[in-house]
């Protein structure tokens, strides 16, 4: 792997949870995010993917420094960005930037298109001088593959993959290393997911940047990714490269997880096993003990109720070459193919 | 996360004319043959920019319900610095021998029940109807939209705080807390009467723009702008204060009427204006026992309240909507 | 379509449109699809295709103005709804036909236990006292699966996790154990690993009462799963109906071909994605001709002026009814 431009080590993020109005007592904690190590390297994309309520998003908004981490390290190149204010948090902000789920909802509907993407450059006036900035944002509709004739517009005369294409434009403006994208084309229609995922990829490249890619569907990351992890309940349950990952996981909620994905093809259904979890996530205020996935996976023992396994190449795969060797957080790892 | 599902309605409204244009703009295969929107055109590139501000004021000027209820503010104004221009008597000059009289050649209103003119002293009752109505208002959504706004935008202690005090304020009973504070007062001028305005309406707006604050303040594009480092007054003014004052505008050009309705009623206990200041409560009031006998005396006077108030609540419906761009 | 007395139900030649501020929307221009008992038809397309607009007009939860039912007719075992008057229609609805909506939390009512919401459809169809249904609500709640239905049934909607929802919602689907279920997008909303189970138990009642489904939805993926049918649809027409192994096997019309090849593959690691150009139509200016011409690699002059028939595609080795509008569907059969 390159050189990690981005390094995170035990991020941690609990929400407490207070009771009466005027005078609040905490009662407890939600524990959206308990403890996630990765490294994101230049022109790299790393892969989130995990269950709603699994602490993908709330990474994602303590990368760009929407939401200050409990405990824990983010450092983008050797500096730890978490304790950051004032002048040295918004320089911190020109090199990593966020693109959102919601198109309808990301983008100010009493703004003109010209606006939105022209705001990065109000805040940090250092990036384009005043005269420049029009020129600039037509550009950058250019680049994203729309026209720059649009700039008068308003949000809501564009659709979906449109409006989505106007945030990535807006990420853009401040020419940053790193992109944060937080699913952002789940909203979208399919046949507009793909031209939106190439423009991303064609992106990268133009721009040298590395993708922070977080989403709930397995396949749309497999194909943007170099390197996944797996969320769930707060941590990564595995990580390794994408073929490690879809072609040799070893943690049975990656199992699971791949197994249970519909895949458009009608003859696999006849011969495909299917890993059906039963029940429901946990709630994140009071994770079980041990491994957090025991309570739904059918090969729990006494031993994942006390020991939390941690992430690391399993016993069983040490000193093993082979994709199966990469990091899971399983006490029983175990490769097994679930992809037709 | 779940994909959100669009009705028929949203997919309609997604591509506006011309929106439906090909993301690559060179694919002329994309163009709709003999569409209406035909093509760009090639003039935008050379347009200058625009602005919400610019583009409502664009709207405004050539929305007719704008023009009529500004027209109708515009010479209420002129009226109230200037009764004379259209009223040569005196509103005060009054005769008991023409009691209650109907119309009669010079005074086409009639006369009132001391004997004035009605129609001198409609034309010069305005100056404290409009003002207590205009300054009140003002006063009062100022006073709330920021407070409120303030407390939604920040949260935490200041918030709690706020809601309580706004909660006492709505416990207190207007008529009674007027007949309480103002009767301690006795200045001649219509500012006591407006402090007490402001004073009693504030919580009310103030709970609006709250609440439409703190919606604003949740969608993603406050966040984004955030996560560019753009300040708190940034976010304040540029994202969330257009996106959360259409029911703050809504609420004030309505509430404009019953600040002069209000009026009225404390005038007519006696603590809100005192003659021989003249003004359209006052003149309500007095007419509204002899309704049956010599209804003129209260036609003029309220119909004059009746249009200004829809003056204004036009004015702001046509503002509420030059600034929302979907309506465009 | 000449014996259609076999059929549960069918839709023929329905057009709906939407009166709005800025025009007439055409959303569905000319429907016609079948479902039989037991089978399960599966209606793909985008938002805006008219897919969930022309399951509202079967079920009768149009919002009538805007919308507005132009021409067609709707038979249900035989009998036209769209004649029917509407408290005969609202006898249909639960006991003949019922619904499955995407958002389970916004389906159910906050106020009431689910006890109470299952139970209401036996007092109000049934007649049943209230101690009863109670009884029979706990039953069905069982029947979904949703553990320790005993002492849930008392507990409120925001009580239950989204899947949980999903199962209560189905349960109140097939409380009366209706022919003919309409799912509008049922796991869109839900986890992968949710959405298998929920998939699995609509897939098993069916199979149990022997109903007819509809499945409407945006994923590929869940078609494939359970559909035994596709309708295909695109700015308010059906452009292809197949059985579902020759479509995937191979598309006859542009637009499904292009939807198959711009979804990322889980099994490999593609470069580029296929992605269909341009954007899906305004509803208010369609294009005339067919309506996916300017979208199509395909297109000639006559897709730009000749609206396509829903024309019957015949291949050696196909041996259920197949259809596809467009003038060029052997080409695109051939690749």
């Amino acid at each position: 792997m390159a050189e990690p431009i981005l390094e995170v080590r035990g991020l941690v993020k609990h929400y407490p949870l207070t009771q009466g109005i005027l005078i609040k007592r905490q009662i407890g904690a939600v524990k959206a995010v308990d403890g996630v190590d990765f490294d994101l390297g230049t022109g790299e994309t790393l892969g989130i993917v995990g269950e709603s309520g699994c602490g993908k998003s709330t990474v994602a908004k303590m990368l760009v420094n929407l939401e200050r981490p409990t405990a824990g390290v983010i450092r983008y190149k050797g500096e730890d960005i978490t304790r950051l204010s004032g002048r040295a948090l918004k320089a911190v902000r020109r090199n990593i930037q966020m693109v959102f789920q919601d198109p309808y909802t990301s983008l100010n509907p009493r703004m003109t298109v010209g606006d939105i993407i022209g705001e990065p450059y109000e805040i940090h006036p250092e990036v384009a001088p005043k005269g420049d900035r029009r020129r600039k944002v037509q550009d950058l509709l250019d680049v994203v593959g729309l026209n720059p004739e649009y700039i008068n517009r308003y949000p809501h005369q564009f659709s979906g993959g449109q409006r989505q294409r106007i945030g990535i434009a807006r990420g853009l403006a401040l020419r940053p290393e790193i992109i944060v994208a937080d699913e952002p084309v789940s909203a979208l229609d399919v046949s507009v997911q793909a031209q939106v995922v190439n423009l991303l990829d064609k992106l990268q490249s133009e721009f040298e940047l590395s993708y922070v890619f977080i989403a709930h569907d397995l396949s749309i990351v497999r194909h943007i990714s170099d390197r996944v992890g797996v969320m769930y309940l707060g941590r990564i349950v595995e990580t390794g490269t994408d073929a490690e990952i879809y072609e040799h996981p070893t943690h049975p909620y990656t199992q699971a997880l791949l197994s249970a994905v519909p895949v458009p093809d009608p003859t696999a259904r006849e011969h495909r096993e299917r890993i059906i979890l039963s029940g429901d996530v946990p709630s994140p205020a009071n994770p079980p003990s041990g491994c957090r996935f025991r309570t739904r996976c059918w090969k729990a023992q006494e031993r994942c109720a006390l020991e939390v396994p941690e992430l690391a190449v399993p016993a069983e795969f040490r000193g093993v070459e082979g994709p199966a060797a990469h990091d899971s957080a399983c006490h029983f790892a175990e490769e097994k193919h679930v992809v037709p | 996360m779940p994909e959100p599902h669009e009705p028929a309605e949203g997919a309609i409204a997604g591509t506006g004319a011309g929106g439906a244009m090909d993301l690559a703009a060179s694919e002329a295969t994309t163009l709709t043959p003999g569409g209406p929107e035909g093509g760009p055109g090639g003039t935008g590139a050379a347009a200058p920019a625009r602005s919400l501000w610019s583009d409502a004021w664009r709207d405004l000027r050539r929305n007719p319900i704008f023009i009529i209820s500004g027209l109708i503010i515009l010479f209420l104004v002129v009226i109230s610095l200037w009764p004379s221009l259209i009223a040569s008597g005196d509103p005060l000059d009054c005769d008991l021998a023409n009691a209650q009289k109907g119309s009669s050649p010079g005074h086409p209103f009639g006369f009132n029940g001391q004997g004035c003119d009605v129609y001198t002293r409609t034309v010069y009752g305005a100056r404290a109807s409009v003002t207590v109505g205009v300054c009140a208002t003002l006063g009062v959504a100022v006073l709330g939209s920021v407070l409120g706004g303030l407390a939604g935008f920040f949260g935490g202690v200041w918030d709690a705080i706020l809601s309580r005090i706004t909660d006492i304020f709505f416990a207190i009973p207007v008529v009674l807390g007027g007949l309480v504070l103002l009767s301690v007062v006795t200045s001649n001028t219509v500012w006591p009467v407006i402090g007490f305005m402001v004073l009693l309406g504030w919580p009310q707006l103030s709970r609006i723009a709250r609440g439409s604050v703190i919606t604003a303040k949740q969608n993603d594009y406050v966040q984004a702008a955030r996560a560019l480092g753009a300040s708190n007054s940034r976010m304040l003014l540029r994202h969330i204060a257009p996106n959360a004052v259409a029911p703050v505008i809504v609420v004030a050009t309505i509430a404009l009427g019953t600040y002069i309705s209000l009026e009225a009623t404390l005038s007519y206990l006696g603590v809100g204006l005192k003659p021989p200041t003249v003004s359209w409560g006052i003149d309500i009031s007095a007419a509204s026992q002899y309704i049956r006998n010599a209804p003129h005396m209260l036609l003029w006077p309220a119909g004059a309240l009746a249009v200004t108030v829809l003056a204004f609540i036009m004015l702001g419906d046509a503002v509420r909507d030059a600034l929302d761009p979907k309506l465009r | 379509m000449a014996n259609t007395a076999s059929k549960l139900l069918e839709v023929r030649d329905l057009h709906v449109e939407f009166r709005t501020r800025d025009g007439v929307a055409k959303a569905v221009n000319g429907v016609d699809y079948g479902v039989d008992a037991g089978e399960t038809l599966a209606v793909l397309g985008e938002s805006g295709s008219g897919k969930s607009v022309t399951a509202q007009a079967i079920m009768g939860i149009l919002d009538i103005p805007p919308g507005r039912i132009t021409s067609g007719e709707i038979l249900f075992q035989g009998q036209d709804l769209l004649k029917l008057k509407e408290d005969e229609r609202r006898k249909i609805r639960g006991a003949g036909m019922a619904m499955i909506f995407q958002d389970a939390l916004s389906s159910l009512n906050p106020v009431l236990s689910v006890g109470d919401q299952l139970g209401e459809m036996f007092v109000v169809h049934r007649g049943m006292s209230r101690k009863d249904a109670r009884a029979k609500s706990v039953e069905l709640m069982d029947r979904v699966r949703i553990p320790a239905a005993k002492e849930r049934v008392t507990q409120y909607p925001h009580q239950f996790s989204g899947g949980m929802r999903q199962r209560i919602m189905i349960a109140m689907a097939m409380a009366l154990e209706p022919s003919l279920i309409i799912a509008d997008e049922p796991t869109t909303a839900l986890d992968v690993t949710v959405q298998a189970q929920v998939m699995d138990l609509l897939a098993e009642l069916q199979r149990e009462l022997n109903m007819g489904l509809i499945l409407i939805t945006h994923d590929l993926g869940v078609v494939a799963d359970v559909a035994d049918t596709i309708a295909v649809m695109y700015a308010g027409r059906i452009v292809e109906k197949a059985p579902v192994h020759e479509i995937y096997k191979a598309p006859a019309h542009p637009y499904t071909k292009g939807l198959l090849e711009s979804i990322p593959r889980l099994d490999q690691k593609g470069q580029d994605l296929f992605a269909i150009k341009g954007l899906p139509p305004n509803l208010m200016n369609i294009p005339p001709g067919c309506a996916f011409n300017p979208r199509c690699p395909m297109a000639q002059d006559v897709c730009r002026t000749d609206v396509p028939p829903l024309a019957t595609v015949t291949y050696e080795g196909l041996t259920a009814e197949r259809r596809s509008a467009c003038h060029f569907w052997k080409e695109t059969l051939r690749g």
